[in-house]
């Protein structure tokens, strides 16, 4: 086979799949914006500092300004568009309203993605840098805001709205139907 | 961006023959620092064999009692799994103190080994530097080195190896097993970093198109008792200025056993056998853990803008294994 420079792919993007030619360039973030029309997923600084682009892939958030689109073939994109259930919004979109987790609102899309793993995560048992004993023993650590803080770390707000984020984060977390209610109920 | 063809790999003999067959290939893992440098053009790579997919990723037990890493694991499966909380605590807590969530979600073990140094100047296509254009010169000597090397730099580079993971990796004696065309190989970790010299470019000691496929740490249970702390300049999601992993077995007020390893003071993770040397059979006391931080250290030869890093460690060495040393004694 002769090199190629790009390829012909299908992503799998909130349970909907499109085929579409793309150059090996191209990242997933720009595919979703650019040729899928799914602007909701943002670009802060296109270098994975920012999580401005997070979206979730197979259930796991990642910054997608890093993925390739075409190392995306056979992922299970879950973007902003598709976090909510229809028209009722996910737990985490829903405390970010009612608790204002954010000013001008771009860096949004991209912190809720990460809230809604943050909290599977920690349901999950998995320990943070925050956590002061990472032995299994030890038991899960409490969602504190501390804890939530370095979760959330991946993502910058250049409004500085982290104090309302982090109420936000803590209240989804304790909404019956997020996946942390029912690992608990 | 240059043009690259793309691959995904089908088995790890198709990914070795991917790569030997195109002339600037390179494995892809989770991309993060690899993508990142093919943005800003400092890789150029005309084929990417995507190994992320490859059944690399496991995490289990070996024979004699120790643990084997699949080298796609990613850094979040294997900082949460609990043999490795439970065995090898410095190791899952090095992990989650490096990047955010989201890179250790897309970051693999391999990957993180491999990853290139964040010194600006070779960030920077635009200036010289020994690592990317070899004999171009090191503007970091005369330059911005705050963060920079303290141990184990020549004149040529003070870069230092950016990885948390390594740093614990190397306390506890880990192995990295790979893959060539020619068969299977393995290195400890202490000797896949070579040293710097007149050569910085030549980056680790893996022949010519080797594939990380594991990283396999021997039985060592000291390291049930052990602590990874990192030093940076904000919270979190910053790469370290000093760290330490650290492992302590004490009897009766007497070391048994010691592992030392520090980070982001050299070219390499840093395992400070030295320091371990002068602990072994000595006392557990501050003054003992002081004495053999600086016995370790007095082989630094800091720049003008990073003789803080050697108080810095010093500091670091004595707080954690203090702190060590009266969890055991409690």
């Amino acid at each position: 086979m002769s090199p190629a420079t790009s390829s012909t792919v299908t992503l799998t993007v909130n349970g909907e799949k499109h085929t579409v030619a793309v150059d090996h360039r191209t990242t997933l973030l720009d595919a979703l914006r650019e040729r899928l029309g799914l602007t909701g997923t943002k670009k802060g600084c296109d270098q994975g500092q920012c999580g401005a682009c997070t979206v979730l892939a197979d259930g796991r958030r990642t910054v997608s300004c890093l993925q390739l689109a075409v190392a995306a073939e056979g992922q299970e994109v879950t973007t902003i568009e598709g976090v909510a259930d229809g028209d009722r919004l996910h737990p985490v979109q829903q405390a970010f309203l009612d608790l204002d987790g954010y000013q001008c609102g771009y860096c949004t899309p991209g912190q809720i993605c990460s809230a809604v793993a943050v909290i599977e995560e920690h349901a999950a048992g998995w320990p943070s840098a925050a956590t002061g004993d990472v032995r299994p023993d030890a038991g899960a650590p409490e969602l504190t805001a501390e804890e939530i803080g370095e979760r959330m770390s991946g993502n910058l707000c250049r409004c500085g709205a982290y104090a309302s984020i982090v109420q936000a984060v803590a209240a989804a977390a304790r909404t019956p139907g997020t996946e942390a209610e029912e690992a608990t109920a | 961006m240059k043009e690259f063809d793309y691959r995904r790999a089908d088995g790890v003999p198709g990914a070795l023959a991917l790569h030997g067959a195109a002339p600037e290939a390179r494995f892809l893992g989770g991309g993060t620092n690899l993508v990142d440098l093919m943005k800003t053009g400092i890789e150029r790579p005309s084929l990417l064999v995507d190994v992320r997919a490859l059944p690399l990723d496991g995490i289990e037990a070996t024979a004699d009692g120790g643990l084997r890493i699949g080298a796609t694991a990613t850094n979040s499966d294997t900082a949460a799994h609990p043999e490795v909380r439970r065995r090898y605590p410095a190791l899952s807590q090095a992990l989650l103190a490096g990047a955010s969530g989201q890179l250790r979600n897309m970051a693999t073990v391999g990957g993180n080994l491999l990853q290139r140094t964040r010194c600006g100047y070779f960030s920077d296509a635009t200036g010289p530097c020994n690592k990317r254009v070899p004999g171009s010169g090191c503007p970091a000597i005369e330059g911005e080195h705050r963060n920079h090397a303290i141990l184990g730099a020549s004149e040529h580079c003070a870069a230092t190896h950016p990885s948390d993971m390594a740093v614990a990796l190397a306390a506890f004696d880990a192995v990295v097993a790979y893959e060539t065309a020619e068969g299977p190989g393995e290195t400890p970790l202490a000797d896949l970093y070579p040293p710097v010299g007149d050569t910085p470019h030549v980056e680790t000691a893996l022949p010519a198109g080797a594939l990380i496929t594991s990283v396999t740490l021997p039985p060592a249970p000291v390291a049930a008792a052990s602590r990874y702390r990192k030093v940076r300049e904000r919270a979190s999601f910053a790469f370290a200025i000093g760290s330490v992993a650290a492992a302590l077995e004490v009897r009766d007020g007497t070391v048994q056993d010691v592992r030392l390893a520090f980070g982001a003071v050299a070219h390499r993770p840093w395992r400070a056998q030295t320091a371990e040397e002068a602990l072994a059979g000595g006392p557990a006391t501050a003054e003992a853990f002081a004495a053999a931080a600086d016995a370790e250290l007095a082989a630094a030869e800091p720049l003008p803008d990073n003789g803080y890093k050697v108080p810095l460690m010093r500091d670091l060495v004595v707080s954690v294994l203090t702190e060590l040393a009266e969890e055991a004694d409690a």
